[in-house]
This record gives C-alpha cells, sequence and structure tokens, in this order.
C-alpha cells in the first residue's frame, strides 16, 4: 500500500507530530506520528516543512546533501554532513552568529572532545559563564552508510544498518529487520522474535546503567560511576555468553536471529540481572539522598513540555519531559503486545528526571527480560526473506528513543534506504537545554540525552 | 542511608562479573608485572581520536577503565590533552570530514609518539570500506605503529594490543 500522495499546499500545511523526512526517485517523503505522507519533486525541490516543523531542519539539510533536492522557502545557513561544499574542495567553516548583547562571546569545543566520545562541533554563546546560545556542527563521522546499503539484500545490507550507532546496534538492525519483513511480508517464528526482545532489553539495560553511572561521574560522584559501570560490564559479559558478541552486533538479521541462544547464556543473564536487582535499590536511594548529587542535576538543562512536544520527543529525553510514548506500544511490535509495559513518564524535564526515567526501565526491562526467558518456545530462529519486491517503514525503540528505517526492496535488492535515529530530534533539544544552565553543565546535559552523532552522521 | 550505602560497599571488594573476561584479565596483568616500570621508564598517557567511528569502538574503549579491566594498572590513562600524550589511539574509519581534525590532533603531540588504529574501521576502514566519505584507515592520514582488529576488539583485545606495544617498547631499549 503506497502512502497518501499530497499536493504541495496539503504537504506544507500538514499538521501532527513530526518524525523524519526524507527523498528518494520523483517524491518527498514526511513521516508523522500518524503515518506517512509524499509530494512530487518539482525540479528537485519540495516545499519546506521546517518552518511549521523545526525538527524537519536537519532532515531537509540532509536531504540537500544527500541527494540534492532542496526544499523551497527556506535557506538553511549551513550544511548537515557534506563538509566540503565550496567549490575548491576545502570545508570552510560555516557562519556562527553569536547571541546578541554586550560582552558576549564564543568557545568553540570539538570536533575532538576531551572524553572517549564521538566527534562533532559546538559553539557556544557565553556571557560569564551562562550559555546564552548553542550551535552543534554535527556530520563529521559521516561515512556514507547508506549508500553502501544501496544495491545489496536485506541480509547483505544488515551490516550496516547494524553501524548506524553501535550503542544501539540491537535497535537499528531490529528496525531495519522489521521493514524489510514488512516489505517482504514475512511472518516471524515465535522463538526468534523473543530472543530479539531479549537482545533489545539487554541491550537498553547495558546503556542506561552506563549512562546512569557517566552522569553521576560527570557530577563528580565516582562511585555510582563506579558500580553502575560494573553492572554495564556484567551486562555485556552476559550478552557475549548468551549470544557471542558483547554488543550483540549481528545477531539480528532480516526474518530472525542469526544464532540461537547459547547454552548457559540463559543463567548468564540471570545471574547478571539478579546483581543489579539486588544492587539497584540502595544505588536509587544513594542517588536520590545525595544533597551535592541532587544539586547538580535537579533543575538542570531543562527541556519543557511544551518545547518536547515541538520535536516530538521520543524515548528517555520526551518520557522526561511528559510524553507518553514508545514505540515499544505505539505503533508497536511483537512481542510488546504481551509484556503489559509499564512506560515511566516524568514532567520535570530536566537531568533528574531523565536519570529516574532510566533508573525505572532497568526494572521494567529486566522484568521482561525474565518473562521472555522463562516462555521461550521452542522452534526456528530464522527464515531466509524471498527475492520479492516491496517498500515499508520498521521501527525499533533504542534506549534513547525511536529508530526508523525505511526501505525499497526490487527483486530481492535495496533500491533506496532511509534512515532517522531519534537523536536527530534530540540534537535540537540539546541545543535548547544548554541555553537553561551554566557552561559546567553541559557535559551532564549532553550525557543525560545522550544523542549519537553516527546516528545522525549516517 | 547514604553513608550506610556507601559503607557497605567500601567495605565490600566488588566481585568481578564472572563472563567478564576475568582470567585474561588476571594473565595480562601478570604479564605486565613481568614488564616493570623500570624497563618501562615511565606511564603512557593516550589521546583518544574518533575519526568516524559507529562508537562501538568508544564503549569498549571506556570499558577496559572499568574496574574489571582496570586500564590505570598498567600504567596507561587517557588524557584529554594531546600535548601529554604519548599515545595516539584512533578509532573508526578515516572520515573525509575528520581528516583536517585528526591531523592537527597528530601535529599537537609532541614526539616521540606511537599510533594506533583500533578496531576494523580504522584499521582499513572496515565495512565502510570503499565508501566516497571516507579515505580508508587511519593509515590513509598518518603512519600506524599497531592495529587492533575487531568490529569492536573486545576489552581483553584492546589491553592486550596495548601491552604488546609497551613490550615492543621496553624491548627498544
Ligand atoms: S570497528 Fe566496528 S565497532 Fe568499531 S567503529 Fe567500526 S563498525 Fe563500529
Amino acid at each position: 500500500m503506497s502512502p497518501p500522495h499530497l499536493s504541495a499546499h496539503a504537504w506544507q500545511n500538514h499538521t501532527g507530530a513530526f518524525i523524519a523526512l526524507w527523498t528518494s526517485g520523483e517524491l518527498a517523503y514526511a513521516l508523522f506520528d500518524a503515518g506517512l505522507i509524499t509530494t512530487s519533486l518539482e525540479d528537485g525541490t519540495y516545499p519546506a516543512l521546517s518552518p511549521k516543523h523545526p525538527g524537519a531542519a536537519w532532515f531537509e539539510k540532509l536531504s540537500l546533501d544527500l541527494n540534492g533536492h532542496k526544499a523551497s522557502g527556506v535557506s538553511h545557513s549551513n550544511t548537515a554532513i557534506e563538509h566540503f561544499l565550496s567549490p575548491n574542495g576545502t570545508a570552510p567553516w560555516p557562519e556562527f552568529r553569536p547571541a546578541p548583547g554586550e560582552g558576549v562571546h564564543q568557545m568553540a569545543v570539538g570536533p575532538i572532545h576531551a572524553g572517549i566520545i564521538e566527534p562533532g562541533h559546538f559553539r557556544f554563546s557565553i556571557i560569564g559563564e551562562k550559555v546564552l546560545k548553542l550551535e552543534a556542527r554535527l556530520g563529521y563521522t559521516h561515512k556514507g552508510t547508506l549508500a553502501l546499503m544501496r544495491g545489496k539484500s536485506p541480509r547483505n545490507a544488515a551490516r550496516f544498518a547494524a553501524r548506524i550507532s553501535g550503542d544501539a546496534t540491537v535497535a537499528h538492525s531490529l528496525a531495519f529487520a522489521h521493514a524489510t519483513e514488512a516489505a517482504l511480508g514475512l511472518t516471524l517464528p515465535p522463538r526468534a522474535v523473543q530472543l530479539r526482545a531479549v537482545m533489545a532489553e539487554l541491550e537498553r539495560m547495558a546503556n542506561h546503567t552506563s549512562d546512569i553511572g557517566a552522569i553521576a561521574g560527570d557530577a563528580g560522584f565516582a562511585f555510582l560511576d563506579a558500580r553502575f559501570a560494573w553492572h554495564r560490564e556484567s551486562l555485556c559479559a552476559a550478552a557475549n555468553a548468551a549470544f557471542g558478541h558483547r554488543l550483540m552486533m549481528d545477531m539480528v538479521i532480516p526474518g530472525g536471529v542469526a544464532g540461537d541462544i547459547k547454552t548457559g547464556g540463559d543463567d548468564a543473564i540471570r545471574r547478571s540481572l539478579d546483581a543489579l536487582e539486588t544492587e539497584r535499590p540502595g544505588l536509587t536511594r544513594v542517588f536520590e539522598d545525595y544533597a551535592s548529587l541532587q544539586d547538580r542535576l535537579v533543575g538542570t538543562g531543562h527541556i519543557g513540555i511544551h518545547l518536547a512536544a515541538r520535536y516530538a520527543a521520543g524515548g528517555v529525553t520526551g518520557r522526561a519531559s511528559g510524553r507518553q510514548t514508545d514505540a515499544r506500544t505505539s505503533p508497536g511490535y511483537a512481542p510488546y503486545e504481551l509484556m503489559e509495559l509499564t512506560v515511566p513518564v516524568e514532567t520535570e524535564g530536566d537531568v533528574a528526571a531523565r536519570v529516574k526515567i532510566r533508573l525505572a526501565e532497568l526494572a521494567e526491562s529486566c522484568r521482561i527480560i525474565r518473562t521472555l526467558l522463562n516462555h521461550l518456545p521452542d522452534g526456528q530462529i530464522a527464515i531466509a526473506p524471498p527475492a520479492t519486491s516491496g517498500m515499508a517503514l520498521g521501527v525499533a525503540e533504542s534506549f534513547r528513543g525511536p529508530v526508523w528505517h525505511w526501505l525499497n526492496i526490487e527483486s530481492g535488492l535495496i533500491t533506496d534506504v532511509f534512515v532517522a535515529d531519534a537523536s536527530t530530534l534530540l540534537w535540537p533539544l540539546v541545543e535548547h537545554a544548554a541555553c537553561t544552565s551554566i557552561i559546567a553543565d553541559f557535559p551532564l546535559i549532553n550525557k543525560s540525552v545522550n544523542a549519537s552523532y553516527s546516528g545522525v552522521d549516517l | 542511608m547514604v553513608w550506610s550505602t556507601l559503607a557497605r560497599h567500601l567495605l565490600t571488594k566488588p566481585s568481578p562479573p564472572r563472563e567478564a573476561g576475568h582470567s585474561t584479565a588476571a594473565a595480562l596483568a601478570e604479564r605486565l608485572q613481568n614488564l616493570s616500570n623500570e624497563k618501562l621508564g615511565r606511564s603512557l598517557a593516550i589521546r583518544h581520536v574518533d575519526s568516524g567511528s559507529c562508537n562501538g569502538c568508544e564503549l569498549e574503549l571506556r570499558a577496559i577503565q572499568n574496574m574489571v579491566y582496570d586500564l590505570t594498572q598498567y600504567g596507561l590513562t587517557f588524557t584529554p590533552s594531546p600535548r601529554h600524550a604519548d599515545i595516539l589511539l584512533i578509532t573508526g574509519v578515516a572520515a573525509r570530514n575528520m581528516g583536517e581534525a585528526l591531523r592537527q590532533a597528530r601535529a599537537a603531540m609532541p614526539d616521540p609518539i606511537f599510533t594506533i588504529a583500533v578496531g576494523d574501521c580504522a584499521v582499513d576502514g572496515g565495512v565502510f570500506k570503499g565508501s566516497p566519505a571516507i579515505t580508508g584507515g587511519a593509515d590513509s592520514i598518518l603512519a600506524v605503529d599497531l592495529m587492533i582488529s575487531g568490529c569492536p576488539p573486545t576489552p581483553g583485545q584492546i589491553i592486550d594490543g596495548l601491552l604488546s606495544l609497551l613490550e615492543a617498547h621496553a624491548g627498544k631499549k
């Protein structure tokens, strides 16, 4: 079933929560919470959506960089991932306009950062230590991933999907597999569905534990950092014992999973869950009771409910700002309809709220993994995707929010693909949140949202 | 509450996760004992640069600093400043957009330095080999002394690689 085709006028006036935009062939596609719409490209242009939906700005720049398709009605002052735009092949800096005001100065950070993290450039306008404006320049890790996926079979392209953002490798592989399976009309064996969910929840827990620890660490509280890092290690080790890879990379493939759970893997997972469940209440109380830690987290990096809604923020960041959204339940995918998933929501929208959401989700993921392992059905773990044709969207809820994959497959080969990581809509929120605090709090804010660089640079 | 929880943890030594390659870590620690500090002469500071990774390699680089692998026991630390660094550790492909930054980071480091490429991407571009958005692995930008393959390499493999570099260095003296 092809998505509704709109006139330029109807396209431009479409309402709803904007999720993603891309171009392919003769069409521009826009994904809203209510579904996908398309409009025709006229001389390679389509009407801009960013004046109404600010989250569309990055996607418009990306479509220009990737496909040369321009959004009419706006002029963006910089590019997304193409840094070498000048005719002489150099990569000039875009113009960063400082915030207006007397005594305001700019501070440039990156692309190489102090810690062991991905590259990106941040340009702050600051007065004293107060941040007035932040502009992020991304695209540094652009690897040309989408182009590499074209012309390949879904099974062969899966390894690129798995490397769009390594920390969410299971979620991206899952969204890619969902898109393939929807496009080709595949029904999965139940065992594969459950094993996938075990991996996805393990991945969520491994990331949540390290994020919670790192936030405490950035606030100078090494004890919590050390303990949560230990739990992350224990979860990665369990993933390795169960599925043969610490990050479970390349384990979720179109049509199922690449390997069954190994002997002893079930026990290894349960032991790591037990260890975390035993310690979690105590660690949570330390988080909540320690005044100097709370002082750094409460009110810091505030993202208001209205702002979060404007960017249709998903994941931990959305849920910490009052948005009851989770791709596992809406639009939803198997096996979560059987899991009675509780989606935690907070309304404060600060770093502390984002930590709270993560702590609550750890408990929920533990419960889900145990339920899945207790009732693992027998049977096949994968079926081969046929060499047929189709076009479809797939989604999975990564630890940071929903990731969307769109695929067009013809006779078993991918002719076009687009990927929208949750981070695309989270980066603008980081830019906003930075302006609610002082420059020294920026690492905390950035970590609490934990948007992916590679996930948007593609 | 805070203090009692803290005290409990300070008094009880954490046990390593069972599947965390504890034996690998122990074996590596033993090898390094043999490679005494006087042979090494100094501890080494590492400046990490991601020149186009998927961020998988960074996760394992961070893991080598956790209490199970405990990188600092080998006299190796990460430093934010290239000026203090003895080792340039590169992860990810050599993305075209990162080439200049990588060259500048190298130029900011005082000679002599070791250069290490960690992960298949940094070794030769990994799965992204041939993409027009990249120039290849780290050696497409600068000379590389040691390559540690894996996607991503495990913490044990990374530490193993770092130690082999230390050993080679100690042998040279
Ligand atoms: S080697 Fe693998 S894990 Fe490391 S950056 Fe490349 S794709 Fe990611």
